[in-house]
């Protein structure tokens, strides 16, 4: 059949009154092989055109039972796993599981272990910041920032590994304290890279905040309230772009978290642009935490005095702390016994990504790849 | 240039410094009682079973006919508007082996509170997504994992695991190594995923 032939076949349209093709909606799927959702989400897409009527999150593409491996595991065998929630700030699980075991058993860590704890993972909220950074400008269509800040993130990687071995998965702390002492040459180091990344910041600024393609594709875009935020449970960087000035290391300090000056940038307009604001200006605050750290840092020991074999008592804790990503909190029930009952992780992507419904509905579809980077998730947490 | 450290990590810390003093505070459980206590042992009587407090933290137990107008009451009266979790621990012996577990919050007042019930297996459990919409996929995973439904949530599907998997992964009785074989072979193509 010709091509003539073939359009001459297809039934008359009458104004109006279109049959043959229904336009009105297409399904799509996005996922779960796709480089803007940052891991293996799968998003489908109910589009009018360009504009999103609706979609649906599917996920679990990751699910390792991380809960369930806690369960057959001793309370310190566990610390390695929770660095594969979210991969990108390993420092930041390690810190909040080692603090939820130590309030049930009721161990405090001496001051030089809570203040090298507060240097490493204000060093890996920088590190994931960057990684944010990067791959979420990419997604919008700017090459070049991401070899900036993959640059710069190197020398927080070259310091992870200098101090325990691991650049990625470093279970850093140990149940009671730090394994690792800092090492010779370690507070010089990091004040260079806190020197450093100061003007870089800059340099990313120059290079972002400014362009007019930039603040076209963020501004006004994957708007949310500060009333849905609390509505969805949304914490972290999200909820302080909404204007809710609410962050753990303040409210419920942890770790000497008080003994330090920053402030907590918050946002106004709750869209994608503010919460890119506030988390660039967290990374000025962290740079500010880490000079104190590491210039109050005092002699003493590291690491508590704990059992060998850790054997809590019954009852349960829940304890969270301020991750990059949000609230990361580990809800942990023992009975006594030197494994835990019950590990649940409360992971700030998972409760953040369920929004992204909310965010995107009525946006246009390019939008969707916008709202999935400024969310900020990362998939071994979403999926544990 | 950073340098790149040879072979192994630093050694370990040796035994030199020990910790001093700092004794262990071994948590112990002690009751709570306040105004917001005695606010809600006046509105439910016995339906409040225990209010205490472990490690500093606050919890409530509340008999399961009373759980969603306890939960309502927090949230209305008492300003706890947001659940910051809420999942499910399995006790398999017991009566009522599965307990719910909701992690409240009030951000005015900068204060968490617990709040649980026991409920028989196969019983099904009001869903309080009708106050907190972020409840859905906690609820979800919740079914999917202790296979615990919700009465009254919009859209109880599985979330993590595959739609068609049989079991319940996080319950006591569903052996680390367990999977549905059936599962894997028709859908992975491989005998086991062991």
């Amino acid at each position: 059949m010709s091509d003539n032939q073939f359009y001459d076949s297809l039934p008359e349209i009458e104004p109006g009154h279109t049959t043959f093709l229904d336009s009105n909606e297409l399904v799509l799927n996005m996922g779960p092989q796709h480089p803007s959702t940052h891991g293996v989400l799968r998003v489908i897409l109910k589009l009018d055109g360009e504009k999103v009527n609706d979609l649906e999150c599917v996920i679990g593409y990751l699910h390792r039972g991380i809960e369930k491996i806690g369960e057959n595991r001793t309370w310190a065998q566990f610390g390695p796993f929770v660095d594969r929630l979210d991969y990108t700030a390993a420092v930041s699980n390690s810190l909040g599981y080692c603090l939820a075991v130590e309030k049930l058993l009721g161990v405090e860590v001496p001051k030089r272990g809570q203040y090298l704890r507060v240097i490493l993972t204000e060093l890996c909220r920088l590190a994931s910041h960057q990684v944010w950074l990067g791959t979420h400008v990419l997604d919008i269509g700017a090459v070049t920032p991401l070899f900036y800040a993959f640059r710069d993130r190197e020398d927080i990687l070259n310091v992870f590994e200098k101090y325990c071995g691991a650049r990625l998965t470093t279970h850093a702390f140990r149940i009671g304290g730090c394994r690792y002492d800092a090492y010779a040459g370690f507070a010089e180091e990091i004040l260079h890279i806190c020197d450093d990344l100061g003007p870089k910041i800059d340099e990313y600024k120059d290079l972002i905040t400014g362009n007019r393609i930039w603040l076209q594709r963020t501004k006004n875009v994957g708007y949310i309230s500060a009333e849905d935020c609390i509505a969805f449970g949304i914490t972290g960087p999200v909820l302080r772009g909404s204007g809710i000035e609410w962050d753990l290391r303040k409210k419920q300090p942890y770790s000497s978290y008080e003994d330090f000056e920053f402030d907590v940038p918050i946002g106004t307009a709750g869209d994608t642009f503010d919460r890119y604001v506030v988390r660039v200006e967290e990374m000025r605050q962290s740079i500010r935490i880490i000079r104190q750290a590491v210039e109050g840092l005092m002699e003493g020991p590291i690491i508590a005095k704990v059992p060998k074999v850790i054997k809590p008592p019954v009852g349960e804790v829940y304890v969270s702390i301020e991750a990059p990503k949000g609230e990361l909190g580990y809800f942990l029930v023992s009975d006594g016994s030197a494994q835990p009952y019950r590990v649940r992780v409360r992971p700030p992507s998972f409760i953040n990504l369920q929004a992204l419904t909310k965010m995107a509905k009525g946006s246009l579809v390019a939008d969707v790849v916008a709202i999935i980077g400024t969310l900020d998730i990362v998939l071994g947490e979403v999926d544990r | 240039m950073p340098e790149v450290p040879e072979g192994n990590p630093p050694a370990p810390v040796p035994e030199k410094a020990p910790a001093p003093a700092a004794a262990i505070n071994k948590p112990v459980p002690a009751p709570w009682d306040c105004a917001l206590v005695q606010q809600l042992k006046n509105a439910f009587g016995s339906g409040i079973c225990d209010a205490g407090s472990f490690a500093g933290q606050n919890y409530l137990v509340v008999d399961r006919s009373v759980c969603h107008d306890v939960l309502r009451n927090l949230y209305e009266v008492s300003g706890y508007t947001s659940l910051t979790d809420e999942t499910a621990v399995h006790y398999p012996k017991d009566a009522l082996p599965f307990e719910m577990v909701w992690i409240l919050f009030s951000m005015a007042a900068n204060e968490r509170v617990r709040v649980k019930a026991r409920f028989a297996d196969g019983e099904e459990v009001p869903t309080v997504t009708d106050l907190w919409v972020g409840a859905n996929w906690m609820e979800r995973e919740a079914y999917d994992m202790f296979g615990i439904r919700f009465t009254g949530h919009p859209d109880l599907r599985r979330i993590l695991m595959p739609e068609d998997w049989t079991g319940y992964p996080l319950r006591k009785d569903y052996d680390s190594h367990k999977q549905d074989t059936d599962w894997v072979q028709k859908n992975l193509g491989i005998e086991s995923g062991q």
